[in-house]
């Protein structure tokens, strides 16, 4: 019987969400995130359920790497920005976030991060646009413009937050 | 200082439990045990308020200890003033739910 596989998936950034949700998913199904890699899952067999999986945009900060292996969590690792956690179920339910505000700060910075790659590739794609041939700044106005339909994403799930957000905490 | 900001139950929870000195676990066990399981503080949440604290001086962290990289804070004089006036304004919260409830409860 296999005791590893690696799975191949791209996930958009607005549906950081929904990939957290996977790899409980498959934690459920007795295979725990291992490592990661860009577009890259590797998984090792576990009892179903034994684990629970938790990510997280956050600056590279040892610091708080060490905070979160403090509290019963693993570190299993990064990519760029996303940090991925695993935490033993018995040790109780694991979620890296537990009230709306953080939830709210924890969409502020991926906006900032979103919005200062989206200016970035708007620059380069516009100087591109009008000094280099063959014109390649298109590239640049295309993940611009990508990364602004993500901003839109980001900037949605933050409005049901602060909806909600004025009712109760 | 304002006199009449609401904390929101993360913040409450953290400074009553750094009445004595903790660790961020032991942070996260003691709001456990107050609120009676009620309230699991998480991780992101909870250093992300404690660096937001110790900017407001309501909180500061003690020397580390060589050996130990487990970082402890505990309560501030502003930050134990601003636990008294949440705990004046939870109490009439109370008194007020109860005086014009009374035929309810």
């Amino acid at each position: 019987m296999n005791t590893h596989k690696t799975v191949h998936r791209l996930v958009w950034v607005w549906n950081f969400d929904k990939e957290e949700r996977w790899l409980n998913e498959m934690a459920e199904e007795g295979w725990v995130l291992e490592s990661v890699g860009f577009g890259t899952y590797h998984f090792a067999a576990c009892e179903p359920g034994e684990y629970s999986i938790g990510m997280e945009m956050h600056a590279c900060d040892h610091d708080y790497i060490d905070f979160v292996k403090d509290t019963g969590a693993e570190y299993v690792g990064r990519v760029h920005r996303w940090i991925y956690f695993r935490k033993k179920t018995i040790q109780g339910n694991f979620n890296i976030f537990s009230d709306i505000d953080s939830r709210i700060n924890h969409l502020d910075n991926i906006g900032k991060m979103l919005f200062t790659l989206g200016m970035a590739n708007l620059c380069i794609g516009l100087a591109n646009s009008f000094h280099t041939t063959p014109n390649i700044g298109w590239i640049n106005l295309l993940i611009c413009a990508l990364v602004m339909y993500a901003l839109g994403h980001i900037h949605e799930k933050k409005e049901i937050l602060k909806r909600d957000r004025l009712l109760h905490e | 200082m304002q006199e009449n900001i609401a904390l929101t139950e993360t913040t409450y929870y953290i400074l009553l439990s750094l009445y004595t000195p903790q660790h961020g676990y032991g942070i996260m066990q003691r709001t456990e045990e107050l609120s009676d399981g009620r309230i699991r503080l998480a991780a992101g949440t909870l250093y992300g308020a404690l660096n937001t604290l110790c900017d407001k001086k309501w909180i500061t962290p003690l020397p580390v200890e060589t050996g130990s990289r487990k970082k402890e804070y505990k309560l501030t004089q502003q930050g134990l003033t601003v636990l008294k006036h949440e705990l004046k304004r939870l109490q009439q919260l109370v008194m007020n739910g109860e005086t014009v409830l009374k035929e309810e409860l």
